[in-house]
């Protein structure tokens, strides 16, 4: 889009009054981006149909800088919120969508950013059908925020629970962990580092998909490591359902540059934010399946089994270092803070 | 990664930990200087790899921990009152005796954290209407930085930045822990990176002095098992000497260019140490000099006191004397989220160690 012939170069105040501005900067590049039946009705909300269960998933994204090495704000609105919904065993189908920008914001970015959300959008299938933009004064907000709500129709074969781990069932990770986390991290004022670290926002429900298909209530539980990383979400589930989990360390997928900028800032990567991993919680007798399945997938390529379910120690994950000690990973309590020395 | 994977080798460890087991005919206690050391140690699961007979004390060498409350608050006052405060990150969660920089920053104060104090000064730089002080803790590692930043905010003509500085040093700290009268410990492993700063000269009179195996270490699970392994042969062959198991960084006489920079800016000087008390020649203090750097005197919080809490053990923690475990209040009133002392809060911190990767010593 040639943001010259919209007639203004910044979002301000006007834009979120509800008048005339408002319009014009809906008309100008909402509309004309996301372009779909449900939203072309221009009503208050709109109307859609579900057969059978549905997951709704809501997620609101203050990011900032709010564009990274390998997306923006925009994609990963959409890909957080579809991912979330896939977790749930569904297949997404729409999304509301709603920005508060403070006013100053380049119409260049804003456009940047909507047309990020498009893109994510169509890859992964979703429409947004609905949605709002608000204006805050300067000072007020940070560039922007986005929320997005999700929707999707629970897949018929699905199961989804943590009521249905057992112990001997396996875990998987999709992906390298700790990139996201370690993207923005790279940009963030006052600890810039060289290094071409991109973060791995994506959407999964595909691959969620397939699974569900070929292994139905086999797939026990789809979780994705965003904030807290593996570490937080692995000791939550420990404690959803009373029983222990093991990991081995050295299967711990870690791409070298993410390994090294965690050991340069002195961070633990198992705490550290990922955007487009996931881990599924099989039943043991697909576990090597499952793992397959996702290894020939793009976005599953790198898929390793982590470790497994286990009566021993309940509520409590317990890594097996890499010189065969043991130690408990416990979830994160504030944010990671880098070490002095 | 070079000169990390292979310090986590599994067989290469293991070969170690065998022979502690094998030589290991006596009891022994093995104080770990530095808070890496303690944290690397607990992370990596060797403390239940050791023999029992090599119990390992965890020494004093976390700057968090050993920072003064005072001077914490000293930090919040400077925040309250409109000055940017750089600090490291691990510092910005320790309680003051009334908040921690984390909740002052949350009322309203500018509150950075940086990696480097260089940051500090170019912050200053870019602020030229604020004061900015560099909340500079640390032992000898840290010093160099620090001394460097105001080396070069004097260079740029920077008259907005200071430092608040409380610099500590290690072997006055080993021989104030010698010299208690409750110390029962028979060899320490030295702070690997103090001493790639400072050398190793200042470790041998006291090892002379003590008659004390003192075997500096590094921070991977290899460094740290060779040096256990190292400490526990000379006490089994009833030597005393100084070793060095970290030669691939730490050098016979250092870092001279680190250690003129520290020289030019500060001098030895007594130090209070958080849970240990004043201990003379501790620590380093900005030379008159440059005193116009010097935060305390720059914006008279110079007399701020405050008490310790009472059910914190952080002393006899930071002495060696007690286990994380021992105290009443861990895991219970104390916890990460709510620490009621320094080695509680940051990642070096004996306590926190203990809670976060122990398995065996938390309560469910």
């Amino acid at each position: 889009m040639d943001t010259t012939k919209l007639g203004f170069d910044t979002i301000n105040l006007g834009h979120g009054s509800g008048g005339t501005m408002t319009r014009d900067l809906l008309d100008k590049i909402i509309f004309k981006t996301f372009n779909n039946p449900y939203l072309n009705q221009k009503h208050d909300g709109s109307i859609v149909k579900f057969t059978g269960d549905f997951a709704i998933s809501t997620d609101s994204f203050v990011i900032s800088p709010i564009f990274f090495k390998g997306g923006n704000i925009g994609e990963l609105a959409v890909n957080g919120t579809v991912n979330d919904v896939a977790m749930c065993g569904a297949i997404p189908k729409y999304l509301s969508l709603a920005f508060i920008v403070e006013e100053g914001l380049s119409t260049d970015d804003f456009t940047k950013i909507v047309n990020s959300v498009k893109m994510a959008a169509d890859k992964s299938g979703v429409l947004i059908i609905t949605g709002d933009t608000k204006v805050v004064e300067r000072g007020k907000g940070d560039k922007i925020f986005i929320n997005t709500t999700g929707f999707g129709e629970v897949h018929p074969k699905a199961n989804i629970s943590s009521n249905n781990i057992l112990v001997g069932d396996k875990i998987i990770v999709s992906g390298f962990i700790a990139q996201h986390g370690m993207a923005i991290m790279s940009e963030r004022e006052g600890l810039e580092f060289e290094s071409t670290i991109v973060s791995d926002t994506t959407n999964v429900n595909f691959l969620v998909k397939e699974l569900l298909d070929k292994f139905g209530n086999k797939i026990h539980l789809f979780r994705d490591p965003t904030r807290g990383g593996l570490a937080s979400v692995l000791s939550e589930i420990t404690t959803d359902i009373n029983k222990g989990i093991t990991i081995i360390e050295n299967k711990i997928p870690l791409e070298k540059q993410v390994a090294a900028a965690c050991e340069i800032l002195g961070l633990d990567p198992m705490y550290v934010a990922n955007e487009g991993v996931f881990i599924a919680i099989v039943s043991a007798d697909v576990a090597d399946a499952v793992v397959k399945t996702m290894k020939n997938s793009e976005k599953g390529k790198n898929t390793v089994c982590i470790g497994e379910v286990t009566s021993e120690h309940p509520n409590k994950v317990v890594m097996q270092s890499l010189i065969g000690g043991k130690r408990i990973v416990s979830p994160l309590i504030g944010e990671q803070l880098p070490r002095i020395c | 990664m070079k000169y990390l994977s292979e310090y986590r080798n599994f067989e290469a460890t293991k070969k170690y930990l065998d022979e502690i087991h094998k030589i290991a005919t006596r009891n022994w206690n093995i104080m770990e200087i530095c808070g890496g050391q303690t944290h690397s140690l607990v992370k990596n699961g060797v403390l239940e790899l050791l023999p029992e007979k090599v119990r390992m004390i965890h020494g004093p060498g976390c700057p968090v921990c050993v920072t003064p409350l005072n001077l914490i608050d000293k930090a919040i006052e400077l925040l309250e009152n409109d000055v940017i405060v750089c600090s490291f990150g691990d510092m910005i969660r320790v309680p003051g005796s009334k908040k921690s920089l984390l909740e002052a920053k949350a009322s309203g104060g500018d509150l950075r954290i940086l990696y480097s104090p260089i940051e500090a000064v170019s912050i200053a730089k870019k602020n030229p209407d604020k004061e900015v002080v560099f909340f500079a803790v640390g032992f000898e590692t840290t010093a160099p930085a620090n001394a460097l930043s105001v080396l070069h905010a004097e260079k740029e003509g920077i008259t907005n930045y200071s430092i608040l500085a409380s610099h500590v040093l290690v072997p006055p700290a080993m021989e104030a822990i010698l010299d208690d009268e409750l110390c029962n410990i028979d060899a320490f492993l030295g702070a690997g990176h103090v001493c790639a700063i400072m050398g190793m000269q200042e470790y041998y009179p006291l090892v002379q002095t003590y008659k004390i195996p003192i075997v500096i270490t590094g921070f991977e699970p290899l460094d740290l098992v060779q040096g256990i392994y190292m400490a526990v042969k000379q006490l089994e062959e009833g030597k005393f000497e100084l070793e060095n198991q970290y030669a691939r960084v730490v050098k016979e006489y250092g870092n001279k260019a680190a250690i003129n920079v520290i020289k030019r800016v500060f001098e030895v000087g007594d130090r209070e140490w958080r849970g240990i008390g004043r201990i003379p020649n501790s620590g380093y203090i900005i030379r008159e000099e440059y005193r116009k750097y010097d935060a305390e005197a720059k914006f008279k919080v110079g007399n701020i006191t405050a008490p310790e809490n009472s059910q914190c053990i952080a002393g006899e923690i930071l002495r060696g004397i007690k286990k994380p475990n021992q105290c009443s209040q861990f895991g219970k009133a104390c916890t990460p989220s709510n620490p009621l002392g320094a080695p509680m809060v940051s990642s070096e911190g004996a306590c926190a160690a203990y809670f976060h990767f122990s398995d065996n010593l938390i309560s469910s």
